[in-house]
């Protein structure tokens, strides 16, 4: 739609974060200094415990909050007033509650309004609803009210109505949140078959081996730790510092998949974590 | 469109009355029963031409006489406060099967009731052969204060997501051994209300977030843009100019 994407250096970062610090308006300080990058076609895991400040630092990467101090960076395009649309189009945010999401009266309406809301119509419109709601394999819903969908085809659209942004960097809050296993397993096929850049914020921390190569570690508003998953999850120290608990019986070393991308990833364990 | 999503008035169907666009539907409806209003209510045959028009129109949406006349039950208070002047208004008064009823009331009660009931059933038409979805949209069309169709259209998403958490809430409480037996559990069930309106409020400032977040800028994008043309309007248009005719007539006959 623009040429400012493509204009990028292909080696640049998908997002970039420095020194990012934030206090609510009541005083409360939720972000210390947070520092991260995350480089095109990445998948991360933020991990943390509640209240680490998981969801301040998400609201700031499409510019709904603005730091206390601090920059944004996405694709190379500093957050801010000046370019909130665009900032707003690459950051693709999925809300950890679909219905929140989902607003509109139909799935189809609901997957055009981002596309729509940038200035497209049409047939490039529809197309562009069509391919979104085909790579998470709901296409044929498109018609139908998204209440009267299950919560699993409702997350699954909720990715979709993200994707038909064609974001820079997908960001999804607790994804397998409320989630049967099932839905859990088609929701992470769907998004190893996406080629985006994918921030994942969870606490779920098998899906994170599962998904995503790297993770970060946030916690008391800082980035804690940041490595390869697998290597996070062994470490009973970090973890037992930062709140962070695997489910009974996993064992990440027992696993592969953390480091190697392609790998095959093996599903033994299925606790669903999630709050509400 | 919508399937299943539709509301309990709308009827399914394929008619021509079906596939006219919506605000070419709500023109119609509105011009109606302006018309229908400003007949004098002494050209009681006119009323009757309305009723045999609007019978005309059902005919041509398949929509089922019965099915019709159920949902103008809708009208019953209405018709029971009608009911009332003919006891209450002053003036020259009638004998009627022994009651003494007042003449000016009498045109009153027939005048409320036989503008009233054509207006329901005009409305009940439109509401049959319109899916809610589109509707808003023949709105939009006709510029209808945006603010005002948004609103509409988010009580629609949001209708069945508020009454099934006021379900889970009251299951919540039944659970915990609650029962609404009197006057003393209306506390009880203020603070449930209270308590939905602060979910509903904070759910409200989390869509807000959602389609800021893509994009929202005030105004709603236009995904679906209603169109109609010459034929469809002079189609729709039909029903209220030959009840203007009828108004017309009226006013010269009396």
């Amino acid at each position: 739609m623009d040429p400012v994407v493509t204009a990028a250096p292909p080696a640049s970062a998908s997002l970039e974060v420095t020194g990012l610090a934030y206090a609510y308006p009541d005083g409360h300080q939720a972000l210390f200094g947070v520092d991260l990058r995350i480089d095109r076609g990445e998948r991360v895991a933020l991990l943390g415990p509640n209240g680490a400040g998981k969801t301040t630092l998400v609201l700031h990467l499409n510019g709904i909050l603005t730091a206390g101090a601090g920059t944004v960076t996405v694709a190379g395009l500093p957050v801010g007033k000046r370019h909130m649309a665009e900032i707003r189009r690459k950051v693709g945010i999925v809300f950890q509650d679909p219905d929140d999401q989902l607003f509109m009266p139909t799935v189809r309406e609901d997957v055009a309004f981002g596309p729509a809301a940038a200035g497209m119509r049409g047939p490039e419109l529809e197309a562009r609803v069509r391919k979104a709601l085909g790579q998470v394999g709901m296409a044929e819903y498109a018609d139908r009210p998204p209440h009267h969908l299950s919560f699993g085809q409702r997350r699954r659209v909720a990715v979709a109505t993200v994707l038909a942004m064609e974001p820079e960097i997908l960001v999804l809050d607790e994804p397998s949140s409320n989630l049967d296993p099932a839905s859990r397993r088609e929701l992470a096929d769907i998004l190893r078959s996406l080629d985006v850049t994918v921030l994942m914020v969870t606490h779920d921390l098998p899906y994170a081996l599962e998904l995503c190569p790297r993770a970060l570690v946030l916690s008391e508003g800082v980035i804690a730790a940041d490595g390869p998953t697998g290597e996070l999850l062994a470490d009973e120290d970090l973890m037992a510092s930062h709140r962070l608990e695997l489910p009974f019986g996993f064992d990440p070393k027992s696993v592969r998949g953390g480091e190697v991308v392609e790998s095959s990833v093996a599903g033994g364990c299925c606790a669903v974590h999630g709050e509400r | 469109m919508g399937a299943g999503h539709a509301h309990r008035l709308y009827r399914q169907g394929h008619s021509p009355v079906h596939a006219l666009p919506p605000h070419t539907k709500l023109t119609a409806v509105f011009c109606f029963v302006v018309v229908v209003v400003s007949t004098p209510r002494e050209a009681m045959w006119a009323f009757a031409a309305y009723a045999l028009l609007l019978a005309s129109v059902a005919y041509a949406a398949h929509v089922p006489p019965l099915f019709w006349l159920k949902r103008l039950l809708i009208e019953v208070p209405f018709v029971a406060f009608a009911l009332l002047l003919p006891f209450v208004a002053e003036g020259e008064r009638t004998e009627v099967l022994g009651m003494s009823l007042s003449v000016h009331g009498l045109w009153g009660a027939w005048n409320v009731l036989a503008k009233g009931t054509l207006g329901v059933a005009a409305s009940v038409l439109l509401a049959a052969t319109t899916d809610l979805r589109e509707l808003l949209l023949g709105l939009q069309r006709l510029k209808l204060p945006p603010l005002l169709v948004q609103i509409a259209s988010f009580m629609i998403r949001y209708g069945d997501v508020v009454t099934d958490e006021m379900r889970r809430m009251k299951i919540a409480r039944e659970s915990r051994g609650f029962e609404a037996r009197g006057v003393r559990q209306w506390g009880v069930l203020a603070k449930s209300a209270g308590a939905l309106f602060i979910r509903s409020y904070e759910r409200g400032e989390r869509v807000h977030l959602a389609m800021v977040s893509r994009g929202y800028a005030g105004s709603m994008p236009v995904i679906d843009e209603a169109t109609a043309t010459r034929a469809q309007w002079t189609y729709a248009l039909t029903l209220p100019l030959t009840a203007l005719a009828v108004c017309l007539l009226g006013w010269t006959l009396s």
